[in-house]
């Protein structure tokens, strides 16, 4: 049960439970579609981008809890942030999911319960799809990102 | 549980006998054994000695002994398949169908001898009516290219139902892209049942082809296969029956169905990967054009003209995979040496016994709860995504499946993303499904 406690951490589980900014983004200028096609996981981001800030982001979509809550914190934790800055916490969260050399989990902070992630390859993905999702709305990409 | 017309699986003996021997892949245990067991002496099912026969289950995943519930995407492998292959590459690796040389003789024959244990296990008339195929959707893609593509022209229908695996939905499409056909699907009702009025009312003058599941691999269904043929062939409608997950579980036995088609894969019915067999009516393979062009499938080739090969060789183009179809048939011996309806009876209670206990599990749904079912578990459980329960579950050495399995449709009918299934083969037990639902109430805790 460590390794799971590890995993599901509380805040995991509450973002899962209880997702922040889960709704369609009145006014966004920017949204992409992620899907996860080996398991169904879908999830769109929306996203208000007002010169190279982005200045509100929500999401909506079904998936596990590790998909979900990694959505809903990355909603909590881009909104004001430059686009440059948001890129950049994709960066290291990604390296902390994937525990990729040189991940440092301090600056993420409540993103740092996603740690546990790189302990289970296969929920990578999971952990992953609303960043990729993320990245592509900011590119400006309309077609839908797959993790396959 | 069992269609009184199948006696396909008679048979006795101990199972784990005939491992490692030569001559394993072609001898027939379950015939000499069928006279023995009269329904009074019949013994209850050995799960004991049929767990010692299969290697992994001694296995240990995340310090937890394997509980390995996931035999609907794949079943595991008895000694006697692994050591006949290892003995086939060991000591008699030839090329079939060519040599003058000992081994590729003997190799020959135990391909065609395998053939022969493949016919027997269907219950087909004539081995010539076995085609040796990668798995079940080789031979439904065969089938569709071979056989269905000419016969049917823009507006024509072929029919499917709602419950079916990808791979018994997608060929059918890319057919209809094709010629302008329409696929057409039968629905199924909340249990996960064919409504067989339902099924008759979307057999129309256009309807050229229907093509079902036997037993369906995300809700455990078994259709009432031979009504579904008698129906089509009443409005002169060929039928294929996709039989993946009917083959380890369901005595079968192709001239009592009436089917026109039959196919399955090896590696669901405790034999190799890559390795499968359709089943097709003589009348019609005679008929159908090669599926593929090569060497094995022709009897003379010169740059003017091509002779093809003669049933069922015309459809087994290049070199085949010679040491899987010999694996295939004996995993086939295998099951066959055990009496189907003790096995029958063992894989009921544990599916029973399972049933039971997870759906005591508070916020636990079934999805499929069909009259006659077999193997399956599907379940969602409020709150907790399938992927998530999959991921505990397996951190206490639990194997199943987490997902759409291969089966979207069916997700959409119930209106679910995914499921979580626990799919149970012959060496899973009581304590086994006890094992399963104490980690669902783990899950449960997780997520409280």
């Amino acid at each position: 049960m460590s390794d799971l406690r590890e995993l599901y951490q509380e805040v995991i589980l509450d973002h899962n439970r209880k997702p922040r900014n889960f709704r369609k983004l009145d006014g966004a200028n920017r949204h992409a579609e992620g899907y996860n096609p080996l398991c169904g996981d879908k999830v769109v981001v929306y996203l208000k981008v007002d010169g190279d800030v982005v200045t509100d982001v929500s999401f909506e979509g079904s998936g596990c809890a590790i998909s979900t809550a990694s959505a809903s914190l990355m909603t909590e934790s881009l909104k004001g942030k430059r686009v440059a800055e948001a890129e950049a916490v994709f960066d290291g969260f990604h390296k902390l999911v994937t525990g990729a050399p040189g991940a440092d989990a301090a600056p993420l902070g409540k993103l740092a319960a996603f740690a546990g992630v790189s302990e289970f390859p296969v929920r990578v993905k999971c952990a992953t799809l609303a960043w990729h999702t993320l990245h592509a709305a900011l590119a400006g990409r309309a077609d839908s990102v797959s993790t396959e | 549980m069992k269609p009184a017309t199948s006696a396909t699986r008679g048979g006795g003996g101990s199972a784990a006998s005939g491992a490692a021997t030569t001559g394993a892949a072609g001898s027939n245990t379950a015939a000499s054994g069928a006279a023995k067991n009269s329904p009074a002496t019949r013994p209850p099912f050995d799960v004991a000695a049929a767990r010692a026969d299969f290697p992994i289950l001694a296995e240990r995943i995340h310090g937890k002994p394997l509980v390995y519930l996931d035999n609907a995407a794949t079943s595991q492998k008895p000694l006697a398949v692994i050591e006949t292959l290892r003995n086939f590459y060991a000591h008699e690796s030839a090329n079939i169908h060519r040599g003058v040389h000992y081994l590729s003789a003997q190799a020959t024959d135990a391909y065609e001898r395998a053939r022969a244990t493949v016919q027997q296990f269907l219950g087909a008339a004539d081995a010539r009516e076995i085609v040796f195929v990668r798995n079940a959707t080789e031979g439904i893609n065969l089938v569709a290219l071979s056989f269905v593509r000419r016969r049917v022209k823009s507006g024509d229908e072929i029919l499917i139902s709602a419950m079916e695996h990808h791979s018994n939905i997608v060929p059918w499409q890319m057919l209809c892209e094709e010629t302008g056909a329409v696929l057409r699907v039968a629905p199924i009702d909340d249990a996960g049942d064919i409504p067989l009025a339902d099924f008759e009312r979307l057999i129309g003058p256009r309807t050229r082809f229907v093509s079902v599941a036997h037993m369906s691999n995300a809700l455990g269904t078994i259709n009432p296969a031979r009504e579904i043929v008698e129906i089509a062939h009443r409005h002169g409608v060929p039928v294929l029956l996709d039989g993946a997950q009917a083959a380890p579980h369901i005595p079968i036995d192709v001239r009592a169905l009436g089917c026109d088609f039959y196919v399955f894969s090896g590696h669901k019915v405790y034999g190799p990967t890559g390795i499968g067999a359709l089943y097709g009516k003589a009348e019609h393979l005679e008929a159908m054009p090669p599926y593929q062009g090569g060497g094995d499938m022709i009897l003379s080739v010169t740059f003017e003209k091509t002779t093809y090969n003669k049933i069922p060789h015309k459809f087994e183009a290049g070199t085949p995979n010679i040491a899987g179809t010999i694996g295939l048939a004996a995993a086939l011996d295998y099951l066959r040496a055990f009496d189907a309806e003790s096995l029958a009876a063992h894989e009921a209670d544990v599916l029973a016994h399972a049933t039971a206990a997870v759906s005591a599990i508070p916020g636990v749904r079934l999805i499929g709860t069909a009259r006659r079912k077999a193997s399956v578990l599907s379940f969602v459980l409020d709150g907790v995504h399938a992927h998530d329960i999959g991921t505990i579950l397996d951190q206490e050495g639990i194997a199943v499946r987490a997902g759409h399995h291969c089966a979207q449709p069916v997700m959409q009918r119930y209106g679910v993303p995914a499921t979580a299934r626990a799919s149970f083969g012959l060496y899973n037990t009581r304590g086994e499904a006890d094992a399963l639902a104490l980690a669902l109430r783990k899950v449960v805790e997780v997520f409280r």
